[in-house]
């Protein structure tokens, strides 16, 4: 006998007496009357985020570049994914920054990710109530290690790629996507339960909302 | 509660492990409530996280709502745990990863070990997890040679002190950040000399020492927040970007999953990223939260093992009462209410598994071994004020649970050859109530106790045996007039008072 049918025969005599389980209530918010992409939607995740110390800038297209270029202002080394908007991949190289693409021609090791100062990515959604921006390795996101190494990560949204609610943003994942999501830069309450951001992630993060 | 003295003890206790102490709560307790750092430590600590988290689940409309859906969610794991479990099994086989099943600590370590020795690592990194804390996993690599470097700055202060968690969350609660700056300046090899206590300085030393080890690692060795049957998605919450690196960077991830971590479907992920950031760290989310499905080809670890483990949970399971400690999301917010955790700490449980949800936990993954084991005691380490079930985010009613589980330690001992003082205490008790005569005669001794109440009017020393009372609290002096007199007195017969 493996210990597969041991574990299951001690589960399955533990519930032999029990009927089943009606189903369980489901009275939680879903969604609210504040459309994707909305003033208040837009305002609420921007409200979290700058509580969770991000920096936020709104932007129209045409001054994307210029804030991108903005945001990466001090740093030398930037990586970015296959994917990423031609005028963006563009800002990054602004100011004789040296563009690192990462896999291509190969994937860049956790060493050479260490020596890049900073990297650009988009985002699959984001959730405005819990200010949380979830990214899941489509294009211009790239791998989960090129979002993680490097200490600056800049996060470029669409406002229509804002959700109010969590099970909004649910809803719109692919399960089975590599996926990361993200509420700030890196921070820990370890200590005395206080606050601390930025510990071994980016410590800083710009999020761009674009409208 | 506290043990009569002179009963004899029959045989020692069971076996010293990560669910298990050596002393009875009520010692423990005692000897750490005499640190006054600590009581400090702890006090400051947990009333700053019950602020942040009243004031993050205040703000939600709809968490009641919430709590019954999330509560719902585990009774439903709970009565299909076998095809929910195979159904997992399935989905992450199906993504190239591979799964494992431990009957015990013992066979969850051996997998790991040997999935560790396969790769030829002698290091592996690990984010904070309670199953692996549980199975002591650490000590169990060390054995064998390999290094298990917890990445988790609590954990990390932890390690470093050669100390033990004291609370689900926050496992060096304990410490303030001077006694943090001690340790590392003590045992962390590459700490700065001009470290300050200062909390953002104390995180730079760690993210300084951890960085190479990082970036080198082979293997790593997580848990699992919750483990999605209908994807086969893993998934770990956390804050600090460790268990990212962790679950990213290595080639080979490891992850041990408490069979109860089952959520049934992917949609019900949008109920416990809710409440569990909330409840936890009071934030509206955590950092970070990873979710992964066997391997991503060219994305992360391309080798990854599941390790499902019971080691007691299926104990638990079998009875129906008990079962809803298995419901617990290890959110610790129970521990951050309860008057008892915050003055004696979590050292004083013997647990891994400490407060509240450890005092109904514990016992029943591993059993309650009769009068002399410490878990026997832990079902009384509660005031049952219901603060722990007013927070649970899965509404967990721990206060009965513990009741349960009083009945239960109590009924164990029926056995004992020579009754202890509380069976005494209670067959004397009943044979003097059930006779008004004897109860009236005794009615009339009570006198004696305002004597020694004294003007404060509370008896504080007692000779034994009912000394096993008042050392843990103060008895009321009994009021200058019985129920019995007053009532005479006041209720003559009615031909009386028409008398007068």
């Amino acid at each position: 006998m493996t210990s597969r049918d041991v574990v299951l025969g001690r589960i399955r005599s533990a519930l032999s007496n029990d009927g089943p389980v009606p189903p369980g209530p489901r009275d939680y918010i879903r969604s609210t009357n504040n459309a994707p992409g909305s003033a208040p939607v837009i305002e609420l995740l921007t409200d979290r985020l700058v509580d969770y110390k991000a920096l936020v800038k709104h932007v129209d297209p045409a001054g994307l570049p210029a804030a991108v270029d903005a945001a990466l202002d001090g740093m030398g080394t930037i990586v970015i994914a296959p994917g990423l908007p031609d005028a963006i991949a563009a800002a990054c190289a602004d100011n004789g920054r040296r563009v690192l693409t990462d896999a291509s021609p190969a994937a860049m090791t956790p060493q050479e990710l260490d020596a890049v100062d900073a990297v650009v990515t988009t985002a699959r959604v984001a959730i405005a109530m819990s200010g949380t921006i979830i990214l899941d390795g489509g294009p211009g996101q790239g791998r989960r290690a090129i979002s993680l190494v490097p200490d600056r990560h800049i996060i470029i949204l669409d406002e229509d790629q804002v959700v109010e609610t969590v099970p909004e943003a649910i809803g719109m994942l692919e399960p089975t996507a590599p996926l990361t999501m993200i509420s700030g830069p890196s921070a820990t309450s370890d200590i005395e339960l206080e606050r601390v951001e930025g510990v071994h992630g980016p410590r800083t993060l710009h999020v761009l909302i674009v409208s | 509660m506290t043990t009569f003295l002179g009963v004899p003890r029959r045989h020692r206790g069971p076996a010293e492990s990560p669910l298990r102490g050596t002393e009875k709560f009520p010692k423990a307790a005692h000897r750490e409530l005499q640190n006054a750092q600590l009581r400090r430590n702890l006090a400051h600590a947990t009333s700053t996280i019950r602020a942040k988290r009243a004031l993050v689940v205040q703000e939600m409309p709809d968490w009641e709502a919430l709590r019954d859906s999330g509560s719902a969610i585990k009774t439903d794991v709970m009565a299909r745990m076998p095809e929910l479990l195979e159904q997992l099994e399935v989905n992450v086989t199906a993504r190239g990863g591979v799964v494992h099943w431990a009957a015990d600590a013992e066979e969850a370590n051996r997998i790991v070990l040997q999935l560790v020795q396969a790769t030829g690592a002698n290091e592996i990194v690990k984010v904070k997890s309670m199953a692996t804390q549980e199975i002591g996993l650490n000590e169990y690599l060390e054995e064998y040679g390999i290094a298990a470097v917890e990445t988790d700055l609590a954990e990390l202060i932890v390690q470093l002190g050669h100390d033990k968690p004291s609370h689900i969350l926050v496992p060096a609660i304990h410490k303030n950040r001077t006694q943090v700056r001690d340790i590392f300046l003590a045992e962390m090899d590459d700490a700065p000399a001009d470290l300050t206590d200062e909390p953002r300085r104390l995180a730079m030393a760690a993210r300084e020492h951890l960085r190479r080890k990082f970036l080198t690692a082979r293997v790593a060795v997580s848990g699992a927040n919750f483990g999605i049957a209908d994807t086969g998605t893993l998934c770990v919450l956390e804050s600090e970007g460790n268990g990212r690196m962790c679950l990213t960077l290595p080639q080979t991830l490891i992850t041990v999953m408490g069979i109860e971590k089952l959520l049934p479907t992917f949609t019900d992920l949008e109920v416990f990223l809710q409440l569990l950031p909330r409840s936890s760290t009071g934030e509206r989310m955590n950092p970070y939260t990873s979710l992964w499905t066997g391997v991503h080809p060219g994305d992360g670890p391309q080798e990854f093992h599941l390790v499902l483990l019971d080691n007691g949970r299926t104990k638990a399971l079998a009875d129906q009462v008990g079962r809803a400690a298995l419901h617990c999301i290890r959110c610790s917010a129970c521990l951050n209410v309860c008057p008892v955790y915050e003055r004696t700490g979590g050292h004083a449980y013997g647990s891994v598994y400490p407060g509240p949800i450890g005092a109904v936990l514990t016992p029943q993954l591993t059993g309650m071994e009769g009068h002399n084991d410490p878990n026997s005691s832990l079902p009384f380490a509660s005031s049952l004020c219901g603060a722990c079930y007013d927070v649970c985010p899965v509404k967990i009613d721990i206060p009965s649970l513990l009741v349960e589980l009083r009945a239960r330690a109590i009924d164990n001992d029926r056995d004992r050859t020579i009754p202890g003082g509380w069976d005494a205490a209670m067959r004397a008790a009943a044979w003097v109530m059930s006779d008004e005569k004897r109860f009236a005669a005794i009615e009339k001794t009570l006198g004696v106790g305002r004597v020694i109440g004294g003007r404060k009017k509370r008896i504080r020393h007692l000779p034994p045996p009912l000394s096993a009372w008042t050392t843990s609290r103060d008895l009321p002096a009994p009021p200058a007039q019985s129920f019995r007199d007053w009532w005479k007195n006041d209720h003559q017969a009615p031909s009386a008072q028409q008398e007068s």
